[in-house]
């Protein structure tokens, strides 16, 4: 679909930058973050209504990126967008930079939530949603989630009180990747089947390929139009998408590409 | 016999006092609405009332959502679950961050009573003292949480407000001021001050009044405000009276006494005893069976000022 190009375009874009920061710091998250590129470009390009020259307009909508060891994709979109100048990237993990490890809403423009400690963010994004509701705000609020992540706690007290308090201006992403730093969810800790638990726990559930434009609009509007219930979107995604060493390997987990290997990745990302 | 009220009690009806002032104040219980007072909030604004059930974690994460969506949000759970069950979702989630996210805990202390050791909060002021961010507040008594409601209510940023479960002496009449980070001098006095926070301010005024009749003249601070710590009246009674105890419903590990040791030791060091429970965990008992077993009494108090006289130079 010709409308999609441009996304697409952008999406390779985020990739690179995710690749080139990541190799810069010689540390951080480059597979979770390449599997995530497509949803948050699409998130960000296309549906959130937001005002990079205004981050804290309150009738915007927010983005919670739960999974925040993959802040590359989130701070790579967002300088993109026009949140803070691009060269300002490869700061990522240096001292003094606004670009944490893991993302930090203290200091970087665009950033809704302190992310980094799994399970933590969906929390956030609820309150964000209950806040919204509140205020009678069409305001609505997404959140992506990892895969592994959803081992934690956490992320099922927060599955209940969505349902329980009905936040349909909530929709999340599960990256499901499968893939976390020990090996295959699978492996480390069975979570499937993770379509029957989400909606076993109420929540509206849409499965979909996490790299194709066409299915994650249409998933998103499917969200729009459920009343009554949060949504998730089950996204089958690639972990290290975009660049073939990386992709469905879990030692590109948290591990930074060498100066070689950064330009192998660019040279694919063209 | 002296008034009593629980800070519990004071913290429910300050709420729906700002409830009706403020309609972005907004409260989370977890299941406990009923002992934590919230529930006087609830029933007067239910819109505004999420009741998160058993799972505290996700309360403050919620709370820090609600915060972030320019709420003032007011978490309630007892102590023990408030600041450790939550303790990282409080830290990542609200100090990190810097939201303003105000956490009310009842039922710390020994004073939980019957429940027991596991329900006993004597760690809490330790675990949210060391959090960047986090101010921390022991009010002493109705009037005193009341206003420290307000006030953080009316102050960005983490807040963590210490009640109890028992009714304590009232202190204060309604004319008494709440500062935040000042500590109040209730007494003066030359031989020696007690520093104390929650109900051990009235032990305190108790031993001053046991002690004078030993002709021995404390001076009684109230240091409401954890952190940030009022330093300057504190050192200030150190360096006049020459010698300091604390006193404090929580272990001598880690709470008021430890920050009282650590700002003397730096600025002027004079010989510290320390009341509190001496690194033990509760255990099921009466409320005063358990003040007077755990040596949290005016009693022990004058003990600890005679103790602490001796090691003047």
């Amino acid at each position: 679909m010709k409308d999609n190009q441009k996304l697409e375009d952008l999406a390779r874009s985020i990739r690179r930058h995710i690749v080139e920061m990541v190799g810069e710091a010689g540390s951080g998250h480059p597979g979770g973050s390449l599997s995530a590129a497509d949803i948050v470009t699409a998130l960000y390009f296309r549906e959130m209504r937001l005002d990079p020259e205004r981050p804290d307009w309150p009738e915007r909508d927010r983005f919670v990126l739960s999974k925040g060891h993959a802040a590359p994709v989130l701070y790579a979109t967002l300088a993109e967008r026009g949140y803070f100048p691009q060269k300002e990237l490869l700061t990522l993990r240096k001292l003094g930079s606004r670009l944490q490890g893991h993302p930090d809403s203290k200091h970087l423009p665009g950033v809704e939530m302190a992310t980094g400690s799994l399970g933590q963010g969906l929390s956030a994004a609820n309150g964000m949603a209950l806040a919204a509701r509140l205020d009678g705000q069409e305001t609505r609020v997404y959140a992506l989630v990892g895969d592994g992540e959803i081992q934690e706690g956490q992320i099922w007290e927060a599955a209940m009180a969505a349902a329980h308090y009905k936040l349909d201006n909530l929709a999340a992403f599960l990256d499901h990747n499968g893939l976390q730093i020990d090996g295959e969810n699978r492996e480390v800790m069975g979570v499937e089947p993770v379509d029957a638990k989400w909606r076993a726990f109420g929540w509206h559930v849409i499965g979909i390929d996490g790299h194709d434009f066409d299915q994650i609009f249409a998933a998103l509007e499917e969200a729009k139009k459920t009343k009554g219930k949060p949504t998730m979107i089950i996204a089958k995604t690639i972990k290290g998408k975009g660049v073939s060493y990386m992709e469905n390997e879990v030692g590109w987990h948290g591990n930074a590409p060498k100066t070689d290997q950064v330009e192998k990745a660019l040279a694919e990302l063209v | 016999m002296t008034e009593k009220i629980a800070t519990r009690e004071a913290y429910g009806k300050a709420l729906v006092e700002l409830g009706k002032s403020n309609g972005n104040v907004v409260v989370l219980d977890a299941d406990l609405s009923k002992s934590t007072k919230t529930a006087l909030f609830a029933k007067e604004f239910p819109e505004r009332f999420f009741d998160m059930g058993i799972a505290e974690q996700n309360m403050i994460g919620t709370a820090a959502g609600l915060a972030q969506g320019g709420k003032i949000p007011f978490a309630s759970s007892f102590a023990v679950f408030a600041t450790g069950r939550a303790f990282e979702q409080v830290r990542n989630s609200v100090c990190y961050p810097k939201v303003n996210v105000k956490i009310a805990a009842t039922h710390a202390g020994v004073t939980v009573g019957e429940d027991g050791g596991s329900h006993q909060s004597i760690e809490d002021i330790a675990i949210m003292r060391v959090l960047p961010n986090m101010t921390v507040i022991v009010p002493a008594d109705a009037e005193e949480a009341k206003q420290a409601v307000f006030h953080a209510a009316e102050t960005e940023g983490p807040f963590y407000i210490r009640l109890g479960r028992s009714g304590v002496p009232v202190i204060h009449g309604g004319q008494y001021r709440f500062q935040l980070g000042k500590a109040e001098v209730m007494k003066q006095g030359k031989d020696a001050a007690v520093v104390a926070c929650g109900l051990m301010v009235a032990e305190a005024l108790a031993a001053a009044d046991m002690l004078a009749a030993d002709g021995i003249d404390i001076e009684v601070i109230n240091s409401a405000t954890i952190k940030p710590l009022d330093g300057k009246t504190i050192a200030a009674a150190a360096e006049k009276t020459g010698a300091v105890v604390t006193a404090e419903e929580h272990s001598i590990i880690g709470g008021l006494g430890s920050a009282v040791s650590e700002l003397l030791g730096e600025c002027c060091p004079v010989p510290v005893e320390r009341v509190g429970v001496t690194d033990k965990f509760g255990e099921s008992g009466a409320p005063g069976e358990l003040l007077e077993h755990f040596g949290l009494t005016a009693d022990e108090i004058a003990k600890a000022v005679k103790r602490v006289l001796k090691r003047k130079a």
